[in-house]
């Protein structure tokens, strides 16, 4: 009886692992772009820095619902790249998952730059310098120098990331929709037996589910990082 | 741009400008095709600066770096060859070793295929065998400087740069890393710069001496010949000032753990054992305070060593007001001694005059 009631049914397995692809995803595709930036900004000065700077941290402080607005109007069938990349392939985005992964994705990319430059400025530069004299080229250098060396900061950057995409709301509501089995993920569907009458329940048992998925991902990337540092210095 | 002391075979050639700050560098030099280099001088003096702009680690105002035939530098045409395509080895004050590969891992980072029939034997010279497997986080202070040597050495360089290697360690582990390094720089065929400010490490590892001062070079050549100089007495030691002899290994006395060596013009000094088969050159280094002077032999005395010799020059002491400054000379080698003038004119030495430089057996330095 007892494990009945626990026992997960089909929408609320479909949330948790809709949330899971579409979390997933977007981490997926913002994470070498996320590298890319938070090296440039690290390790290079450049005119608009600054500039680059604050529009990555747009998402951080715009209200999520603008975000999604503002990726509708510019990935929509109409929209500038929208319209490039339905009439090219056939490929549209809003009410998709890969368009909620894309929302994610958004929102998650100025936590994972911010971790991973932090990490990448933590590198000492004469250890790059060293490598350098002995015949690394310069990606020879990042690839065997900076990224292991920063491999702590990279894992808590992936998984603040993740966590960020896996909450996501007001964006993806906004430009991917709310439909069961394709968008709707598990802070929707919670919000969606918020809205109906006599499931106070099945919501509550969401936001546990929630809580659990969060509390795992957050000691897993505890575990992770604290592996890669005892790696990085042992018996140090 | 002056003429070099040296011969015309170089393994590197450089004229660098360079503004920091108030700090204005401007110095030409050349380093021989072999031998140890030793940039010396105070610490601000410019010797890391230098050697930085070598490295390609900066860039000048003004001027160019040769290494040998191909140009690293050259202002004038535009010239930056980078860093990692200089092939010279870089040893840092700091070992730098990176931390998340083994010490095996470290040594074969910049190794290119031909140099690893050379791996083995250049571990062993390094004593850093047993250390392969460790990471360098568990490493001391010398171990670390070793490995970061081999890691250079292993690139196959043609040029290597050591900056202040001792820095930093304790007393009995610079004398352990100056015996490797003596050891090292005998066995490999590559030309060293060694950047210090240390006369005692430079009189034990360096074969020619480039003096900086304040951005600036006021003296070049081979050290034997510029620790001769009474001029930079008080550049090269001041009150430590020393000469070095070199001298044959002829046997040993394990009795009173006493080892004989011969001079070139075949006088013997007795000095504390050196661990080395007879027939070795070894470089022995002897403190101008160590010397004294008799006119013949004495009979009943404690010291071990005299060593007929023809004094070349006398001069005051240009920072002890009590002291003058004597050059021997016997065979092809000089010896400097430091007495009292009043010891000078009670025994009316002046130049040209034998006499007996007596020296303490235990006043040897540096039995490497």
């Amino acid at each position: 009886m007892l494990l009945e009631a626990i026992a997960l049914s089909d929408a609320e397995w479909q949330a948790i692992t809709l949330s899971l692809k579409i979390a997933g995803s977007a981490v997926g595709w913002i994470l070498i772009p996320g590298i890319a930036v938070a090296w440039l900004l690290a390790r290079h000065e450049f005119r608009g820095k600054s500039l680059l700077d604050g529009l990555l941290h747009l998402p951080l402080v715009l209200p999520p619902v603008v975000v999604g607005y503002l990726l509708l109007l510019s990935l929509g069938r109409n929209g500038w790249l929208g319209q490039w990349l339905y009439q090219g392939f056939g490929f549209s985005l809003p009410f998709t998952w890969q368009g909620a992964a894309v929302a994610g994705g958004v929102m998650a990319f100025p936590l994972l730059v911010r971790a991973v430059r932090l990490s990448l400025e933590a590198v000492d530069p004469k250890l790059e310098a060293a490598a350098g004299t002995l015949g690394a080229n310069r990606w020879r250098v990042l690839f065997t120098i900076t990224l292991p060396l920063a491999i702590p900061g990279l894992l808590t950057g992936t998984v603040l990331a993740f966590a960020r995409a896996l909450s996501e709301f007001g964006a993806t509501i906004t430009f991917a929709s709310n439909i069961p089995g394709e968008t709707r993920t598990l802070p929707l569907a919670l919000y969606t037996l918020i809205q109906t009458p006599g499931k106070e329940a099945a919501a509550a048992r969401l936001c546990v589910l929630s809580i659990v998925i969060a509390m795992l991902s957050l000691m897993a990337s505890e575990w992770l990082a604290r592996r890669a540092r005892q790696r990085l210095q042992e018996r140090d | 741009m002056s003429e070099s002391p040296l011969d015309s075979n170089n393994a590197l050639d450089c004229r660098l400008r360079k503004r920091l700050g108030a700090f204005d560098l401007d110095i030409s030099l050349t380093v021989p095709a072999s031998g140890v280099t030793a940039l010396f001088g105070q610490s601000g003096s410019g010797k890391t600066s230098l050697l930085r702009l070598i490295a390609g680690l900066d860039r000048p105002d003004a001027g160019y770096v040769r290494l040998g035939e191909r140009t690293l530098t050259d202002v004038a045409d535009r010239t930056h060859v980078p860093i990692h395509k200089r092939q010279l080895g870089v040893v840092f004050q700091e070992a730098r070793l990176f931390s998340h590969y083994r010490v095996r891992g470290n040594l074969a980072y910049g190794m290119p295929p031909s140099a690893r029939s050379g791996f083995d034997d250049l571990v062993t010279l390094l004593g850093i065998e047993h250390l392969l497997e460790r990471l360098p986080g568990t490493l001391s202070g010398g171990e670390a400087r070793r490995v970061a040597i081999g890691r250079a050495l292993l690139t196959q360089p043609r040029l290597l740069l050591l900056d202040e290697p001792l820095t930093g360690l304790d007393g009995e582990r610079k004398q352990e890393l100056l015996h490797y390094l003596v050891h090292l720089t005998r066995e490999i065929d590559i030309p060293v710069v060694y950047v210090s400010h240390d006369t005692a490490e430079i009189a034990a590892i360096a074969d020619h001496l480039a003096l900086v001062e304040q951005g600036r070079l006021t003296a070049h050549g081979h050290l034997d010949e510029l620790m001769m100089r009474l001029d930079l007495t008080d550049r090269l030691g001041g009150f430590d000032a020393a000469t070095r002899l070199s001298a044959r290994v002829v046997d040993h006395d394990n009795t009173y753990s006493l080892t004989r060596v011969a001079l070139d013009d075949g006088q013997t000094l007795r000095i504390p054992a050196v661990d080395q088969p007879p027939g070795t050159q070894i470089r022995l280094r002897v403190g101008v305070r160590d010397v004294a002077l008799a006119h013949a032999m004495p009979e009943g005395t404690s010291y071990r060593n005299g060593i007929t010799a023809m004094i070349e020059a006398i001069e005051p002491s240009p920072q002890e007001p009590s002291a003058n400054e004597v050059r021997l000379l016997f065979g092809q080698q000089r010896l400097r001694a430091r007495l009292t003038r009043q010891a000078c004119d009670e025994m009316q030495l002046v130049a040209g005059k034998s006499v007996v430089a007596l020296i303490r057996s235990v006043a040897f330095d540096f039995r490497s």
